[in-house]
């Protein structure tokens, strides 16, 4: 076979990151490069160097080392059977693009995944190395993000963490019989194994790290998980069960959803039909409902229909609150935090600021919607000393005055 | 007496030595506040900005008493105000100095975010804040040799608010081992790994104009995004047209835009799109077959065999593919395999009336050989393809048993290829509820020949006995 340039494999093995949800370059410890031989710097907030047509940011360069492998699950375009061109960078390679992409302030760090070749203990072997040549033989103190392999011996991925700021192990697919199907050489219990042991490693270098001051770091940016949703039939509820029960068991800093996209060459096993975007969107705002809004997992389900799914045209925080209206209306002025931030279109921004502004006025409704963007969607839900929504909460079409108006959805927008 | 007249004798005019000079305007507002001038008796300027009218009829600073009393600013006021002096808009001098001239009276005025100047105060901070972080992402180094040997790498940059100075210590901090240069309209900053700079105003043309590795970097940036997920409004959200122009993988964004619904329409047409959904009776299936030519044997000169047997079998067998026999005769298992089958299947006590009898792949694949067709075994690939229609059979006829014969078989069934002497002679749970067993290919008794032959039928004949007890006890 001719041998590919490196910009030849760069584009076959970008090409084939791109169902990669995660680009994120944050929350990990605080670096820079004085006093060092390399380059490179994190401080904490990650920073995206562009966005992509399909609007999502480019902080990272994300890359496989390599497509081919030997596993063959069917929602992966680089499965065995598939018939996609491969290629293979050699870790000095993917080293040397990451600092050359680095040094023109392309990029945060490298986000390395790869296809399995020879086995899953060679493949970790050689991302491994990668990150080793970078940090040992570059002094490169910028953001690296390790895909590890599950079916890896544990070892390998211990030394991956001190390394990598990041960790991540994919589950993949929300239920087990999902992944039974269409990954049918992955095993749930492994993955679950080997999250929780990154989760040990992680909570005893945090504890080495308060007792000796020159203990290693390991992964300080945590680990994160993706699961493809639509590709199976598991609805929105068990999807956020399943993320829910991620959280606390592994501690995770992120669940990525990632919609099942059409793949070329696809499986013929795989549904034809791919899930709305839409989909994808109100699972991440179902998440950040569990992260930052105080919303236990069974509230968030509770906003889902009877078949488990999530509404599509109106965001789960209103869905929840149309649903339980007997919680409405909210009075600015009095109620506490927790109440204020269940109010559709009150954001963790505008509650601290209602809060901040309470203490000096008592708030009118114009007060409130200049603190928000849209004082319409709120007014049903809210009492401020000049408004009370009286029967408004209680109106039986209130879902279809607030619902956006039904739009084709734009899959296709140019 | 006539308004100019009665504002210009108490009238002060501030000129700061820079647009971003904190300290400057700091040392000034304090004179102004304790000297009790009122906010609407300042103006403010800095050089390159807009001049004031008042300006030329302003005095000298005020000199407070020595007694005057301590001006007072929150830590909140003091980092909102180091980061709003920093926007372009010519007014901010004066907002800062009436914030800080009602701080005096009410110390929580910062507290209130309903209030109009304070929401401005923060809408500039923020404005600030954002271009800070739009240069850190979107300054593109260009490496460029020097004369004493080395690299230099350079960029140019168009801020839109004064955060030159503000930002250098994050270039600093990141790039410390690099010798580099940040040019920009307002002026430029230049870093030798020891030293940092300051320069006079640069011109585009001052910048190098091209580099090596933007063509790899352009690469993947077009190699990266998923032309099935196109969200225009997404991307210029976060970066807008006006940062475009000095980043070389912005000019390919039109020509990705334009290409990407073609690249959607071909990867799902490469997929398994076309097919809507599927036939949910024998009969549409065995008429959608002869029609499927979502792989390549459909288009060789075949036809299509549909399984046969009774719609309530609780037995299915599962084959390969259809042989030449098979298809010319349109029915599975006629051939000489399907008589090994049968003579097995009798000798086990099971009746192949009874059962459905259907192939993993529905088409024969050959090569022609002179006038002979070959049997050729699909690929991993076709199976999975054909998968399709034989899930179809399987949802209508919901057999309690599949006896999977040889790998394909066996393939189609579970989705992953497997050994057939590690698989054999044990129950395989199916996600439907009933059962799979595999065993080996009749055909491939037929290859085989004396001491090999007849271990082989014997396996095969004991799968076929666990098979038809197994069958006795599901079905009761």
């Amino acid at each position: 076979m001719q041998s590919l340039t490196v910009i030849e494999k760069l584009e076959i093995l970008a090409d084939a990151a791109k169902y990669d949800a995660s680009c994120a370059s944050s929350g990990t410890a605080r670096r820079n490069s004085k006093g060092g031989k390399g380059i490179g710097s994190t401080e904490g907030m990650g920073i995206c160097h562009a966005y992509a047509p399909d609007g999502r940011c480019i902080s990272l360069l994300k890359v496989l080392l390599t497509n081919h492998c030997i596993f063959d699950c069917h929602y992966c375009i680089n499965r065995k059977s598939s018939n996609v061109r491969r290629a293979r960078f050699t870790p000095r390679e993917v080293a040397d693009l990451t600092l050359s992409f680095y040094r023109r302030n392309y990029i945060e760090g490298l986000f390395l995944s790869s296809g399995i070749v020879k086995s899953s203990d060679h493949t970790m072997e050689q991302l491994v190395e990668t990150a080793r040549i970078l940090r040992e033989e570059h002094d490169f103190r910028g953001y690296i993000h390790l895909k590890t392999i599950p079916e890896a011996d544990p070892g390998l991925a211990l030394r991956a963490g001190l390394y990598a700021d990041r960790l991540s192990i994919n589950v993949e697919l929300p239920t087990d019989a999902g992944l039974t199907r269409f990954a049918p050489d992955k095993n749930p219990r492994q993955i679950e194994q080997a999250m929780g042991g990154m989760k040990a490693a992680m909570v005893e270098h945090k504890d080495a790290g308060k007792r000796f001051r020159h203990a290693p770091r390991f992964a300080p940016a945590g680990q994160s998980t993706q699961m493809i949703v639509g590709a199976d039939g598991a609805s929105d509820t068990q999807i956020l069960g399943k993320a829910s029960g991620l959280y606390q068991g592994f501690r995770l800093r992120r669940v990525y959803y990632s919609a099942f996209s059409p793949i070329p060459d696809a499986s013929a096993v795989l549904p034809l039909k791919r899930p709305p975007l839409i989909r994808e969107h109100r699972l991440y705002q179902s998440d950040w409902l569990m992260r930052f809004y105080g919303y236990r997992p069974a509230e968030v389900m509770a906003a889902a229909g009877e078949d488990g799914m999530l509404p599509l045209d109106i965001d789960p925080k209103l869905a929840w609150a149309l649903k339980f209206r007997d919680q409405f209306p909210v009075d600015v002025n009095r109620a506490p935090r927790e109440m204020l931030l269940r109010v559709p279109g009150l954001g963790v921004r505008a509650v601290e600021q209602i809060l901040l502004a309470r203490r000096h006025r008592t708030l009118r409704l114009a007060d409130v919607a200049k603190l928000t963007v849209s004082i319409a969607k709120l007014r049903p839900f809210l009492v401020t000393c000049d408004w009370r929504p009286t029967a408004l909460t209680d109106r039986g079409d209130l879902r279809s005055l607030l619902a956006p108006r039904t739009e084709q959805l734009e899959l296709f927008a140019a | 007496m006539n308004a100019l007249a009665a504002v210009t004798p108490h009238c002060h005019a501030v000129t700061l030595p820079a647009q971003d000079d904190f300290d400057a305007w700091r040392v000034a507002a304090r004179a102004l506040v304790q000297c009790g001038v009122a906010p609407d008796r300042v103006s403010w300027c800095a050089p390159g900005g807009e001049g004031d009218l008042f300006a030329a009829g302003g005095g000298e600073l005020p000199v407070p008493a020595a007694d005057a009393p301590q001006v007072w600013a929150g830590k909140t006021f003091v980092q909102l105000a180091r980061t709003a002096i920093c926007h372009a808009d010519p007014a901010r001098f004066a907002l800062l100095y009436r914030l800080l001239w009602r701080h005096q009276a009410n110390r929580q005025v910062l507290e209130d975010r309903a209030d109009a100047d304070v929401r401005r105060l923060e809408d500039f901070a923020r404005s600030v804040r954002r271009d800070i972080h739009k240069m850190r992402a979107f300054v593109r180094f260009r490496a460029v040799e020097e004369d004493e040997g080395g690299e230099r790498f350079v960029a140019w940059f168009e801020p839109e608010h004064h955060i030159l100075r503000t930002n250098a210590g994050f270039f600093v901090r990141r790039f410390a081992n690099m010798r580099w240069s940040i040019l920009t309209p307002a002026g430029s900053l230049h870093w030798d790994g020891d030293a940092l700079v300051e320069g006079p105003p640069a011109q585009r043309s001052d910048a190098p104009g091209g580099d090596p590795a933007e063509d790899l970097w352009r690469r993947y940036y077009a190699s990266i995004f998923n032309p099935a997920r196109l969200k225009i409004g997404a991307m210029l959200k976060e970066m807008p047209r006006k940062y475009w122009k000095n980043m070389p993988e912005a000019a390919l964004i039109p020509e990705l835009v334009a290409g990407a619904q073609q690249r959607e329409a071909a990867m799902v047409k490469a997929g398994a799109s076309e097919a809507g959904e599927r036939p949910e009776t024998l009969a549409a299936i065995d008429k959608a077959i002869h029609q499927c030519r979502r792989c390549p044997i459909g288009d060789l000169d075949n036809e299509a065999v549909m399984g046969e047997g009774p719609q309530d079998a609780p037995l299915m067998i599962v084959g390969e593919q259809p042989g030449d026999q098979e298809d010319l005769a349109q029915r599975p298992f006629v051939g000489p395999a399907g008589r090994v089958l049968d003579a097995h299947l009798e000798r086990a006590g099971i009746d192949r009336n009874a059962a459905y009898l259907t192939n993993a792949v529905k088409h024969f694949k050959f090569v022609p050989r002179g006038k002979r067709r070959l049997h050729h075994s699909p690929t991993a690939k076709e199976i999975d393809i054909c998968r399709w229609w034989i899930e179809g059979e399987r949802a209508i006829v919901q057999p309690r048993l599949v006896l999977a014969l040889g790998a394909s078989a066996a393939r189609s069934m579970l989705g992953k290829t497997v050994s057939i002497s590690r698989a054999r002679g044990q129950p395989h749970p199916l996600e439907d509820g009933s059962e799979l067993w595999v065993t080996a290919h009749p055909s491939y008794l037929l290859r085989l020949k004396d001491e090999a032959r007849d271990e082989q039928e014997r396996l095969f004949q004991a799968d076929l006995a666990a098979v038809a007890e197994r069958l006795a006890e599901l079905t009761g």
